[in-house]
């Protein structure tokens, strides 16, 4: 049996990182990406200095895959920005950069895994939605709707790659304590969270839960779906 | 480079057909047609045929190209409808990636 390998973007910090920990741990030769160095290091993990929304510096990161390992098991589009403001005080330079990183960045990995995964018949893809989206969210329409569009994309790819045994799923994280959130005041996320069936702060451990579903052999039948955490 | 590159197609669209009903025939050669009013493939076998081209290339070549980019797709004349079309476009490519 060959050791999976798995791509997960945005690595440097965060969820990105717990994932990259995570499934090196579980025996995953784990390639990883993000736009600034990373001040760490793993053994079984090679990381890019990649802008995912880049289209040739992602072409030349999947070459080297191609080159180094010869396959690809699993993508994890985790890499993700998000920016708190009202929409009407949005500079478009701020909608462009969530577009290009969530929507974009994902695209261009999709399309570009996939092209590995077909020459092998098989392959996982797991997209990161928000519950942001569902929950309509004020002070962050461009992240929710970019999000949207994440959704909406697993839900048309998952059809697409069907034929080549691709699944492509989405998890959608409640609020965790990353960087992505330490700017929205306290009081706002407490009545964020209070909105959840669990109301609670989410852990990369339940992100990893679900991915790990995802990522099981077994669960080849199971594409197209986006899992909300947090019972939203 | 032409008769190396219509190699690629050729083998590219050798294993496509193992994929096909309707096979396209490949025995005549630059004329066989692929995609397109007259072609053989569908869409699902058409990825099949881009992402094998674009592996061998890279392969061969240590270039990675992407076959279906902007010019391929608003050309009036699809690169993809036949060996030789295609084998001509991706010689272009290759050009302009060798003069970037």
């Amino acid at each position: 049996m060959h050791k999976p390998v798995t791509l997960i973007t945005g690595t440097r910090k965060g969820i990105g990182k717990y994932l990259a920990e995570h499934y090196v741990n579980k025996g995953h030769i784990v390639v990883g990406c993000s736009r600034s160095p990373i001040d760490w290091k793993l053994n079984h993990y090679t990381h890019f200095e990649t802008d995912v929304a880049d289209e040739n510096s992602v072409r030349q990161l999947f070459q080297m895959i191609r080159k180094n390992f010869g396959r690809l098991d699993n993508l994890i589009n985790n890499a993700g920005i998000a920016s708190m403001n009202h929409m009407a005080l949005t500079p478009l330079s701020t909608v462009n950069n969530i577009l290009n990183t969530n929507v974009i960045g994902t695209f261009l990995f999709c399309r570009e895994a996939t092209k590995l995964m077909i020459s092998k018949n098989q392959g996982r893809i797991v997209n990161f939605t928000t519950v942001a989206t569902p929950l309509k969210l004020e002070g962050e329409a461009i992240y929710a709707a970019s999000k949207a569009a994440v959704g909406s994309l697993t839900e048309v790819l998952a059809r697409e790659l069907a034929p080549y045994n691709i699944t492509v799923n989405a998890v959608g994280p409640t609020p965790i304590e990353t960087d992505l959130i330490k700017s929205v005041p306290k009081e706002k996320m407490q009545r964020l969270i209070a909105r959840q069936a669990i109301s609670r702060f989410g852990t990369c451990e339940d992100v990893a839960n679900v991915i790990d579903f995802f990522l099981n052999p077994k669960s080849d039948f199971i594409t197209g779906q986006n899992i909300y955490l947090g019972g939203v | 480079m032409h008769q190396e590159i219509l190699n690629i197609v050729t083998d590219s669209v050798k294993q496509t057909n193992q994929l096909l009903k309707n096979k396209a025939p490949i025995e005549q050669g630059e004329n066989c047609p692929l995609f397109g009013s007259n072609g053989y493939l569908d869409s699902m076998s058409l990825v099949s045929l881009v992402v094998s081209v674009e592996e061998k290339i890279e392969k061969q070549f240590n270039t990675p190209l992407i076959l279906a980019d902007e010019k391929a797709m608003s050309q009036k004349r699809s690169p993809f409808a036949t060996v030789g079309t295609l084998t001509t476009y991706i010689e272009e490519l290759m050009r302009e990636v060798s003069h970037a």
